[in-house]
């Protein structure tokens, strides 16, 4: 029997001890009537080996193909040691730090994390983690709501070049307590979203402006701008941000004059795998001001009995397992493994490596597109600063297109076609630092190839 | 006595850094106005630096792998490493969830298959694997309740009845949901208090939310009449599978009656807690739910796999994840089920049931108090230190401190918040009868302790990293994040 | 044993309410209250000119292990909040019926501050609690 350790012997002293005559007299309170006799639908055991087959059978199945696709996710390149030692078991099944004394390495390594997040986005305080950069700006969102006590109104304006799955996922999460979302425009030439846009709005309650840097084309928008518009109106500002493009790129602390009020994210480019879709985790971060009003838990440090410093979880009397029904949110297990993971990536690239990292994904990611819209019926959407993506544009629909690259083994990159359908045959593509002039080559002669083959 | 292990940034000497793990310098321009002016604090470390560091951080912890670890409705069980090893192929490992449909077969193969065997253990009609935790798992049922009411018309059933005993996350969800919580409360013999029920339920009830057995760590008995008050009044029924591990191939959920289940694929389902997540929260209906399902799900037709989303459950209450949930954490589960297959799943409620009673057996010997003493412990059970607290002056965070000290975690303490000084205590079943015994042997001593010596419970532990913290001080004096000058 | 001063009224939620000379009303926990609560970290109370009914919540007594929400026992307008607490919230486990006073407020009606209990029936109250 997997895992279960009992001997005949350990069984009959246990029994004797409970004084029941068998186990099946320990479910005398559960009505029969509920108990089945068989579980069809689950296959029968199997050996570790056995599974251990199958699973390499399924894996080969699906193999390995060249990725050009981000959208949301990014390949980097993940340090040995990240998995190594995060795969501990001291780290892998430990649970969530509520025993402090018993945590110290868990709670350190949160603390730490929480440091070097806040600091990467510009900001003074961070909490441990939420879901995933998606169901994070749902968060945000609710934070925001809760954060302004001037705005009653709920209304948070999200520019359509927002990630148009972290809107729906918003919507989805934050739409239940009433939440309402508005649309902003983006220029066709610059992808970007246009002051002008946010001219209708002025005068009203908003409660939130969420700005997305880079976007979701990759295109980098005028942060200022928008940062001081939202503050003038008494609306605070929700940074969406990529946290490797933070190493190059202005962090939220410092947009406008006075800064984003909320910072969050996707956490997955800092050393977690794109494992197809999870487990990833959000980041968010905010002002002093605004701690009791962040959800998610927190890490704070304090002395012990004999002075010593140590770490725990603080602030709890904000979370679900005290303030029930009023809590910041109901979040309770969150992403702590992939945090640490984080963490260690984070220790191992310093300031330069992280650099690096994201100058080598903006050069790749040129040359890129430099080599694709080289192609007869290839063309770039937009003009302007742009970071590792960026929306091409073919003479064709991109589906086929994308089908006849997989089929040679490069995954091309993601089909706007259904979210932004005034884009005509549209495709994001992204190269990051893993991505060699070799693999550009192949890419763009495979396209090159793919484009003449229908022409023909 | 303990090293202090330095926070990272103590470690930090300009210009140092672990060079081989860096891309070559590139040049790259970002305009004047979006360039960061500010190096943003990291550490500056050599690799072996940041490998000891993280390795002497990971020795402080006290884990499943070292210790026993009876954390009541945790259910830390053994996370088998095969998980892990196969979860992490790397064609799994770099598949970006985007790709095409026809590079991921092996990948959604493992996922339907892992619904199927999710709807066969619970009875239900459909399953959505995409909520990322218990917590996110309850949002999308009480969603999806509230959807279906609202998709009749019935606009008025905003609230959801809640026992008090239940996990705070039950009536944080509710209040997320935009509805209001009723509570009600339990009798003396830990079963809902049935009277309290009928008047609480009415045309405004919209669902009830249960766990199965009880967060008291006992079966409901009277489930199917609580199904049936709640299903006149037009009602209802979630199912918090918190404690699925104790009725895991021997009850359905289905079968009694639930409308919407959430499981914790991290308790039950073995996957890893990892110092706090990630978990999985998926998620199982009865037909009248099943058009409001979460998304994406996988589909299987013409001998392929496909994700169903928007465009296949128009009425879906949406998506709750950027991509399909925390699939490496589902590829994790669906081994576990594998190995354990149909014989393995009714062995884990036979053998947690049976591990539980053993040791709430043992501790009532050795003079401690069940909150319930005339009822069987499900797979766990709780243990009330009000006597002790009274007596003594020794409560039950001084026994869960003092447990430290022994070399093993301290069970739940102050959950269930209506059983007053309490330890939820939850073996589980991969743990042996020796282990058992030196826990309650544990127990018995530090029993002995509080009456011979209780000033000495009360200052534990003494053998770990830190004693005990000053929790005021932490959230008066908040020391959030490391600052340089700072020791 | 909490202290229970004779003069005060008092709310089943455990509020207590001072008359003050000039008509308004001076609300805060009571003895009972903190020491449940422990040791407080953070108090949030409301700004002056708020409107309130009775049995709205208006401030939040927060410790490590619970965060409270403190119901108004009466209808009135804010006067103030106890700004003192914002740096020193323990000055409610201190002294809840003096220096942790948390609003001041002047009420809609005198006839409400009647209908409260006294201290002999908040005792009452206490007792059968326990």
């Amino acid at each position: 029997m997997a895992y279960i350790p009992h001997t005949e012997e350990d069984v009959r002293a246990m029994l004797e001890a409970i004084g029941a005559p068998d186990i099946e007299a320990l479910f005398d309170e559960i009505p029969a009537g509920l108990k089945i006799a068989s579980l069809p639908g689950v296959p029968p055991a199997l050996s570790e080996m056995e599974v251990g087959r199958l699973m390499f059978r399924r894996a080969a199945q699906d193999g390995r193909p060249l990725n050009f696709i981000g959208a949301g996710a990014y390949e980097h390149h993940i340090p040995a040691p990240v998995w190594a030692i995060t795969t501990r078991g001291e780290i892998y099944s430990a649970y969530t730090p509520y025993q402090a004394e018993a945590s110290q390495g868990t709670l350190q390594a949160i603390y730490e994390y929480q440091t070097m997040m806040a600091s990467l986005t510009g900001m003074e305080v961070s909490n441990a983690s939420l879901y995933d950069g998606a169901s994070g700006l749902a968060e945000a969102c609710l934070m925001a709501v809760r954060a302004n006590r001037r705005s009653k109104a709920s209304r948070i304006l999200v520019p359509r070049t927002v990630n148009p799955t972290y809107r729906r996922c918003a919507e989805a999460i934050a739409g239940t307590q009433g939440l309402v979302f508005e649309d902003l425009p983006y220029d066709p030439a610059t992808g970007c979203t246009v002051m002008d846009a946010l001219q209708p709005f002025e005068g009203q309650d908003i409660t939130a402006v969420v700005l997305q840097q880079p976007n979701f084309f990759g295109q980098l928008e005028d942060v200022d701008a928008v940062a001081d518009w939202a503050r003038a109106q008494g609306a605070l500002l929700i940074a969406v941000v990529n946290p490797t493009s933070l190493a190059v790129l202005k962090p939220p602390g410092e947009w406008g004059e006075r800064g984003a009020d909320i910072a969050c994210g996707e956490g997955q480019p800092l050393g977690v795998p794109l494992s197809s879709g999870g487990p990833y985790f959000g980041f968010l971060t905010t002002r002093m001001e605004h701690v009791r009003q962040m959800p998610g838990r927190i890490v704070g440090r304090t002395l012990d009995l004999d002075g010593r410093s140590g770490f725990t979880l603080t602030l709890q009397a904000r979370e679900q397992h005290i303030r029930r029904g009023k809590a910041t949110s109901n979040i309770c297990t969150n992403q702590g493994l992939l945090m640490t993971a984080a963490t260690i990536y984070m220790a191992l690239l310093g300031p330069q490596g992280l650099e690096r990292v994201a100058t080598a994904c903006m050069a790749r990611s040129a040359e890129l597109v430099d080599a694709l819209s080289a192609q007869d019926g290839v063309s770039r959407a937009f003009d302007g600063p742009r970071f590792h993506e960026a929306v091409l544009v073919l003479d064709r629909p991109v589906q086929p297109v994308l089908a006849a690259l997989a089929a040679e083994g490069i995954v091309g990159g993601y089909d706007l076609g259904r979210e932004y359908p005034e884009l005509g045959h549209a495709l994001l593509v992204c190269a990051t630092e893993t991505r060699t002039r070799e693999d550009i080559d192949l890419y763009a002669a495979a396209l090159g190839r793919t484009l003449r083959r229908a022409a023909a | 006595m303990h090293h202090r292990e330095p926070v990272i940034f103590e470690l930090s000497r300009p210009g140092r850094s672990a060079v081989s793990q860096q891309p070559p310098a590139a040049k790259a321009e970002v305009p004047v106005s979006l360039r960061r002016r500010s190096r943003p604090l990291l550490p500056e470390v050599s690799e072996l630096q940041a490998v000891r560091h993280y390795t002497r951080l990971s020795q402080l912890n006290f884990s499943i792998d070292t210790n026993f670890y009876p954390l009541g409705s945790c259910t830390m069980k053994y996370n088998p490493k095969a998980c892990n090893t196969y979860a992490m192929l790397p064609e799994f490992l770099t598949r970006h969830p985007l790709s095409p449909e026809s590079t991921g077969q092996g990948f959604l193969a493992c996922m339907f298959e892992l619904q199927e065997m999710l709807k066969a253990v619970t009875g239900m009609k459909a399953v959505s694997l995409t909520p990322m935790a218990g917590a996110q798992g309850e949002f999308a049922g009480v969603a999806m309740i509230r959807a279906y009411h609202r998709a009749r018309g019935d606009l008025a059933r905003n609230e959801i009845i809640v026992p008090e005993a239940a996990h705070g996350t039950n009536p944080a969800t509710a209040t997320m949901c935009g509805m209001k919580v009723r509570e009600i409360p339990c009798a003396a013999d830990g079963d809902v208090d049935i009277d309290a029920l009928r008047a609480v339920v009415g045309p405004n009830t919209a669902g009830i939310m249960l766990t199965n057995p009880s967060t008291l760590g006992v079966f409901e008995r009277r489930i199917v009449e609580i199904k049936q008050i709640v299903d006149d009044a037009g009602g209802l029924l979630y199912y918090d599978g918190a404690n699925l591990n104790a009725i895991l191939g021997m009850v359905r959920p289905g079968d009694m009656g639930f409308d919407v289940i959430h499981m914790n694929l991290h308790k039950t389902f073995s996957t890893p807690h990892g110092g706090g997540g990630p978990g999985s929260g998926a998620v199982g209906v009865a037909e009248r739910l099943m058009p409001y399902l979460p998304i994406p799900v996988v589909g299987h037709e013409d001998e392929r796999y496909r994700w169903l989303d928007e465009r296949d459950l128009p009425e879906s209450i949406g998506r709750l994840s950027g991509f399909m949930g925390n699939a490496g954490v589902l590829l994790r589960a669906y081994v576990y089920m594998r190995i354990l297959g149909h014989e393995g799943m009714r062995r884990v409620a036979e053998y947690s049931s049976l591990n539980a009673n053993y040791l709430l057996a043992r501790l009532k010997a050795a003079g401690f108090d069940a909150a319930y003493p005339e009822r069987r412990a499900s797979h766990e059970f709780i243990l009330t230190m009000k006597r002790q607290a009274r007596e003594n002056g020794v409560n039950a965070m001084d026994f869960a401190k003092r447990l430290l000290d022994y070399g093993f975690h301290a069970p739940t303490t102050y959950f269930p918040l209506l059983v007053p000084e309490c330890l939820l205590i939850e073996p589980t079943e991969t743990e042996s009868k020796e282990e058992l015994d030196g826990f309650a042997d544990a127990m018995a001593s530090i029993l002995e302790e509080a009456v011979t010596d209780p000033a000495k419970v009360k200052g534990a532990p003494y053998t770990t990293p830190v004693r005990r913290l000053d929790d005021v001080r932490a959230a008066k004096q908040l020391d959030l994040v490391w600052k340089p000058g700072a020791s | 044993m909490s202290n229970v001063p004779g003069d005060l009224r008092y709310t089943r939620s455990h509020e207590w309410v001072r008359t003050l000379p000039d008509g308004s009303v001076e609300i805060g926990i009571t003895d009972h209250a903190q020491g449940a609560l422990g040791d407080l970290v953070f108090v949030e109370v409301p700004e002056a000119g708020r409107q309130v009914s009775g049995g709205d919540a208006f401030a939040v007594v927060e410790s490590v292990k619970a965060a409270s929400d403190v119901y108004s026992p009466l209808g009135g307008e804010v006067i103030a909040g106890n700004d003192a607490l914002a740096a020193q919230p323990e000055l409610v486990n201190q002294d809840p019926y003096g220096q942790g006073w948390l609003v001041r407020l002047r009420p809609a009606s005198a006839a409400e501050v009647e209908a409260l209990l006294d201290a002999a029936q908040y005792s009452e109250h206490l007792a059968s609690e326990g």
